[in-house]
């Protein structure tokens, strides 16, 4: 039952980001609420690489008594992998977020959601 | 060579149709040029320069040239005012915020989830 | 030489604009018009390219290409896989068509701008993550171009800082593609999470479409769908389109059926024959999966024509009112697309699964329309620039009696209105037919509604061509002269390409739709090519 701790912890993460980007008129709290959701993806992508007394994937940290039985209590690596590309590209995403509520806000004076935009401008 | 020749011709077959664009063409061109002998049997007499070239209001003076241009929002404003009703709803939904858009996401993620998935 | 161009192929279309985007800053401190010649020599060898792998794939079938590994696939696949089969190469044709075209374009379009090498560059990174997302076999790859797709395209929609407007539309284009990709990455975990695989052919083969399936296949085509402007997740589309530069709006149209492609991949190729096999119950009613989605769809697509539309008859702005137009036509797609999915069905004995003939007219129709459709509205866009380039106006309600002055770019703009619309000899005629007639045999409402959009679409043209090139002589524009010459080679050489497609609508749909439609119609090659029959 602990072990799907993560899980629940990722559906809580997600509900609160798109609370958050439904629900806020702050551009600034919306960026946040993305940066949630990215959060709970990554996290849902490493926990699907656990496995239950297993060490970290890298072929030189075995001892030499387990060795024989080395694939068995290794986590699985691909998921590392996917999260670390993900969280780069989400740190691309929020940066380029960032630089356009700057400009917005030179331009309109406000971060109001609901004050920009609109049909006929 | 023939067959790229064939291949240029071929009709385009619908499963209850066909459609033939040079065939069309041919048509229309010979449609074009007898309705244009026909016309060329009328009055040649055409003054240009005098009265005959005047547009006529029904004897008023003619307004500014320029301003007898019909802007682009007044066009159709009979079509958009019998749809007034749908109109206004459409652009009350089209509010430009960015969290009705999303909002609009998660209405339709949840429509998708209770029909294909079938949980309630 | 070829041989080694033909193998390595589909690395070098991605590898070709990647080099050259880090290569054109370098390139520009040198000189200006020197950029400008590099950036069209790496996009022309770009489509050359691709112009040879299209053709070997329609003549020789599904080609792999797994990167970092010399030989024959090994199983288990661990290795990036890129698979192409015709419908592959037929979306990569439009991806490097329109990028080419664009840059020609701003050639004179952009050049009084500062920041244009920051401009070039992000243009060649759009191309190479648009054409790997049409190119790619593997999920996890597809999100990670999908993203760079959208941080580069982001960032040119935001290109004229020195008004507020752009910097609004790009961040509500960054959100949307935000949240969109991250919903595709969660699916794709939870695909991940069941089999252990990240290469489509490998989950096409081991799908068992149990309940975390379902969800995955609810995410992705929601996610994918808002990537691609279908009511009512459309509203970023006529804001992203309508305030960036001309150039940028016809690369922008690339990428929204890139997503669309995205769709179509995931309904027909991943879950393939599982749609038609798992039957769901609702209440007493036994009903495929298959049937399920395609009512969704055709709902949707007769929302967005409609809306589509009607929206954009009210416009004044008249970007914006092509973006309407835009989404419009992605409703024409989505139609045919759903009524192809529809007649999906399997033959309980054999186990082939088929679409029936009227569902492969409704496909090829729809697939065909996808090609039509980047070339017409790219034309109207790239003809709004040019207004925009000789008056700097934007507005309907202030222009007036161009006519006079820009007699090429009133032809080009008939020519852009006709095919737009559906009318005989062009393009869209072609394709919108063979919707009509097929969707007519689903239902007949479905041809009612699209026939009557067509028509509106035409009275929207000719609103705006009446109210811009029509009319006497303004005395603000007395001035005004035609465009300079590469923006009128460019707008001549889509107008060319439109007639063509127009007067020789067989040519195309059997040499470039059939081998498309037909990769979709069965997902059993795409499998067996990667796993070789096992």
């Amino acid at each position: 039952m602990i072990y799907n701790f993560p899980y629940i912890a990722v559906v809580g993460l997600i509900i609160i980001g798109l609370y958050a980007v439904v629900f806020r008129r702050n551009l600034i709290k919306i960026v946040i609420g993305i940066t949630l959701i990215e959060s709970g993806v990554n996290l849902f992508l490493i926990t699907l690489a656990f496995r239950e007394d297993s060490i970290a994937p890298i072929f030189t940290g075995i001892s030499e008594q387990t060795a024989d039985k080395a694939p068995e209590i290794m986590s699985l690596p691909v998921p590392h992998a996917l999260t670390l590309t993900s969280i780069v590209i989400g740190v691309a995403v929020l940066a380029l977020m960032l630089s356009f509520i700057i400009h917005i806000y030179r331009h309109y004076k406000t971060l109001d959601a609901r004050k920009l935009g609109g049909d006929d401008q | 060579m023939m067959e790229i020749i064939e291949q240029i011709l071929n009709t385009l077959d619908t499963g209850s149709g066909f459609w033939n664009p040079l065939v069309w063409g041919t048509i229309i061109l010979i449609a074009f040029i007898i309705g244009y002998t026909i016309r060329s049997f009328g009055k040649i007499g055409y003054k240009k320069g005098t009265e005959q070239t005047k547009p006529f209001l029904s004897g008023n003076i003619e307004g500014d040239k320029e301003k007898s241009h019909i802007k682009a929002s007044n066009l159709y404003w009979g079509f958009t005012e019998s749809l007034k009703g749908v109109y206004s709803s459409l652009t009350k939904i089209h509010n430009g915020n960015i969290n009705d858009y999303i909002l609009w996401f998660i209405v339709i993620m949840g429509i998708f989830f209770i029909v294909l998935v079938g949980v309630f | 030489m070829m041989d080694y161009l033909l193998t390595h192929a589909p690395a070098l279309i991605i590898a070709v604009p990647l080099l050259g985007a880090f290569l054109t800053p370098l390139i520009s401190r040198i000189n200006d018009k020197l950029r400008n010649i590099f950036v069209i020599l790496t996009l022309g060898l770009t489509t050359f390219l691709v112009f040879l792998l299209a053709n070997d794939v329609f003549t020789n079938g599904i080609r792999t290409y797994v990167f970092g590994h010399a030989g024959d696939i090994t199983l288990p696949i661990v290795r990036i896989l890129f698979e192409i089969d015709g419908l592959n190469a037929f979306m990569a044709i439009i991806g490097c068509l329109l990028p080419l075209i664009a840059v020609i374009y701003s050639w004179s379009f952009i050049k009084e701008n500062t920041g244009l090498d920051k401009y070039y560059t992000l243009i060649l990174l759009m191309t190479a993550g648009m054409l790997g997302m049409m190119l790619t076999g593997d999920m996890f790859n597809f999100f990670v171009f999908l993203e760079i797709t959208s941080i580069s395209s982001a960032a040119l929609v935001a290109f004229w800082t020195n008004k507020g407007k752009a910097s609004v539309a790009a961040f509500k284009y960054i959100v949307i593609s935000a949240i969109g990709a991250l919903f595709v990455l969660f699916a794709v975990a939870i695909l991940y999470g069941q089999y252990n695989a990240l290469n489509m052919a490998v989950l096409a083969n081991n799908m068992s479409y149990s309940f975390l399936d379902k969800i995955a296949l609810v995410l992705l085509i929601a996610a994918l769908a808002m990537k691609s402007g279908i009511v009512p997740m459309h509203m970023w589309l006529p804001d992203a389109y309508g305030r960036a530069p001309s150039s940028i709006s016809i690369i922008l149209i690339g990428t929204t059926q890139a997503s669309l492609y995205g769709v179509l991949r995931v309904c027909f190729t991943l879950y393939g024959s599982n749609l038609t096999t798992q039957i769901n119950q609702i209440g007493e009613l036994l009903i495929s999966p298959a049937v399920l989605i395609a009512i969704l769809l055709i709902v949707l697509a007769l929302a967005t024509i409609l809306v589509g539309v009607l929206m954009a008859l009210k416009q004044t702005d008249l970007k914006r009112m092509i973006g309407y137009a835009a989404v419009a036509e992605i409703g024409f797609m989505v139609l045919a697309i759903g009524a192809a999915i529809s007649t999906f069905q399997t033959n309980a004995q054999t186990g082939i699964t088929t679409m029936s003939t009227t569902g492969m007219v409704a496909l090829k129709g729809g697939i065909f329309h996808i090609i039509n459709d980047a070339l017409d509205i790219g034309l109207l866009f790239l003809v709004a620039g040019a207004i925009y380039y000789a008056t700097k106006e934007t507005s309907l309600n202030k222009l007036g009696g161009l006519a006079r002055n820009m007699k090429y770019t009133t032809v080009l703009f008939l020519i852009g209105l006709f095919a737009v619309s559906g009318m005989p000899p062009m393009n869209g005629f072609a394709s919108k037919l063979l919707i009509y007639e097929s969707t007519y045999q689903i239902n007949p409402i479905l041809s009612i509604v699209a026939i009557l959009s067509s028509i509106l679409l035409l009275a929207v043209f000719v609103k705006v061509f009446h109210s811009v090139f029509l009319g006497p002589q303004q005395s603000s524009f007395k001035k005004v002269k035609e465009v300079p010459i590469s923006m009128l080679i460019a707008m001549g050489a889509i107008a060319c390409i439109i007639i063509i497609f127009g007067i020789f609508p067989d040519l195309i749909l059997t040499n470039i739709v059939n081998p498309a439609a037909q990769a979709l119609a069965s997902n059993t090659p795409y499998i067996t090519s990667v796993l070789g029959g096992i």
